[in-house]
């Protein structure tokens, strides 16, 4: 392996995506849907089922060293963006490029077994993102370390609280350097001081010029980890720039709803 | 990409070995007997069944028992891949939405499991060979083979009943009713001799080559060349069907769980 990273990055042409609805009764879930003001848009794809649209025509170009925010009400298609950057959803239409091994930090549970030992789900979770056993005992110091959980570690997971819990993925996710980070706000389930802690995690990531993508509805949050922004809306991007400007307009859409409530 | 998928799931065996051995261990976790649970429950259905269905054919025990317990064995294995094929994505939901691993990885682990639960349960048939001092002799070896094309046709079976069912949740509860039909009709609990010249109805059906092919080596015999035939047959058509939808539909399965 060469010494030097390879510069990740990602594209995203263009890409849709859309999920079908099955459920029986999906003329009342149609009515139920459409009343929502916010959220994917509701179309009927060519056999008349219900579709919903979380993403419509998104393209981004993400370069090494970006922290990207992703800011947008609920359901605006933050978390669908996230999975089909992470090639869990492959889109209906349109293509993702990436280069750069991913780290998808989407929810705290994924390979946590409540019935065995932190350090046995530390293995399981490792081998999850494609660890080999030596490397995972390598770092499994710096993981108790990191946790600060002790003899916790011992003992069977379903007795940890969810803060414990956090602390332990996401050291498990941040101990080998991934080139893609991507993050749902679970992240914020943490005291401030692991916060602070988990910033500098993080800060030593960029550093080594990877990416970070971030979703969160906290301002703080994104001013504390990250440098643009990604603003989503109704499965499309509404703007896209530095964290300061998008964040200031969206501010600016958030008191104009309230002067209208 | 279909290929890859195969290839990469597979070496990611520390994976899914352990993902497999995990789903074992948590269903009996705590549990004094733990894995060996299935072992004793088999052991207790092949004695009382054995005893009761001896005297119902009237048939000597030392004639029958190894045989339903052979037959059960295999017969156990094969149906855990149809009954539990339909979840092994659905219940995986919570690993496909969060990271992107091969797909294949959770056929592997399921096929692995029930490996595993086969080995624990054959203990039952080194206890009843012995019991009745039947010696099968280098033949018992053909049994590899033939284990090796049934979990072959169990994992491709699983492929395309994992991926319809993750679309389609009718077709769980319908395999369950079917296997239990199944396991009737096949020359499980009751030898094919008593068929006389109806013997068709145990050619046409699929399991019973699949099953003749591990317990008859298993009793000392060979299998029949059409019994080789019958399960190549059947694994050439498995094989086009898993290939045709796993290449087709695989990257729709998270769409659809």
């Amino acid at each position: 392996m060469n010494t030097d990273k390879i510069q990740s990055e990602m594209t995203m042409e263009n890409v849709s995506v859309s999920f079908p609805i099955y459920h029986g009764g999906s003329r009342s879930l149609k009515k139920s849907l459409l009343f929502r003001s916010s959220g994917g848009h509701l179309a009927a794809d060519a056999n008349h089922r219900i579709v919903v649209e979380a993403l419509r025509n998104v393209s981004t170009h993400i370069a090494a060293g970006d922290r990207v925010a992703l800011i947008g009400s609920n359901g605006a298609g933050k978390t669908t963006l996230l999975r089909v950057m992470a090639g869990i959803y492959e889109p209906v239409v349109g293509t993702v490029r990436t280069r750069g091994t991913i780290s998808p930090m989407l929810d705290i549970g994924l390979g946590i077994d409540p019935d065995i030992s932190g350090y046995e789900n530390v293995r399981m979770r490792g081998l999850i993102l494609g660890m080999t056993p030596d490397e995972i005992a390598g770092k499994m110091q710096d993981i108790s370390d990191f946790t600060e959980l002790g003899e916790y570690l011992d003992i069977p997971v379903r007795t940890y609280s969810s803060g414990m819990m956090t602390r332990l993925t996401f050291a498990v996710a941040t101990s080998f350097a991934p080139e893609i980070l991507l993050m749902d706000e679970w992240i914020m389930a943490g005291d401030d001081r692991f916060i602070t802690k988990a910033r500098h995690r993080i800060d030593n990531f960029v550093a080594k010029a990877s990416i970070l993508v971030l979703a969160s509805h906290s301002a703080e949050t994104c001013r504390q980890f990250c440098n643009k922004a990604l603003w989503m809306d109704r499965g499309m991007i509404k703007a896209a720039g530095s964290l300061e400007e998008i964040l200031e307009m969206y501010a600016e859409t958030q008191r104009g709803t309230v002067d209208v409530a | 990409m279909a290929i890859a998928d195969l290839r990469d799931g597979f070496a990611a065996w520390r994976l899914w070995g352990r993902m497999g051995w995990n789903d074992i261990l948590q269903r009996y976790r705590r549990s004094l007997l733990g894995p060996f649970w299935l072992t004793a429950s088999t052991a207790i259905m092949v004695v009382a069944l054995g005893f009761l269905y001896a005297e119902l054919f009237k048939t000597p025990i030392r004639n029958f028992l190894p045989f339903l317990c052979t037959g059960l064995l295999v017969w156990n294995l094969l149906a855990t891949f149809l009954s539990e094929g339909g979840i092994i994505f659905t219940a995986a939901e919570s690993y496909i939405k969060q990271v992107r691993l091969p797909y294949s990885i959770y056929v592997y682990r399921s096929s692995w499991s029930k490996i595993i639960i086969f080995a624990h349960n054959f203990v039952i048939y080194f206890g009843v060979v012995t019991y009745f001092g039947i010696w099968p002799g280098a033949t018992a070896l053909l049994a590899i083979p033939g284990l090796i094309l049934l979990v072959l046709n169990g994992t491709l079976a699983t492929i395309y009943i994992g991926i319809l069912s993750a679309r389609f949740r009718d077709i769980p509860p319908l395999i369950n009713s079917v296997v239990q039909l199944i396991f009737f009709v096949t020359p499980i609990m009751w030898k094919p001799e008593l068929l006389h010249r109806r013997v068709y109805i145990a050619d046409i059906n699929p399991f019973f080559h699949l099953i003749e092919i591990v317990r008859t080596p298993l009793l000392g015999n060979v299998p029949d060349l059409k019994n080789y035939l019958a399960a190549l047959l059947i694994t050439a058509i498995n094989l086009g069907l898993a290939g045709l939808v796993f290449t087709r539909f695989r990257s729709r399965i998270a769409y659809w769980i």
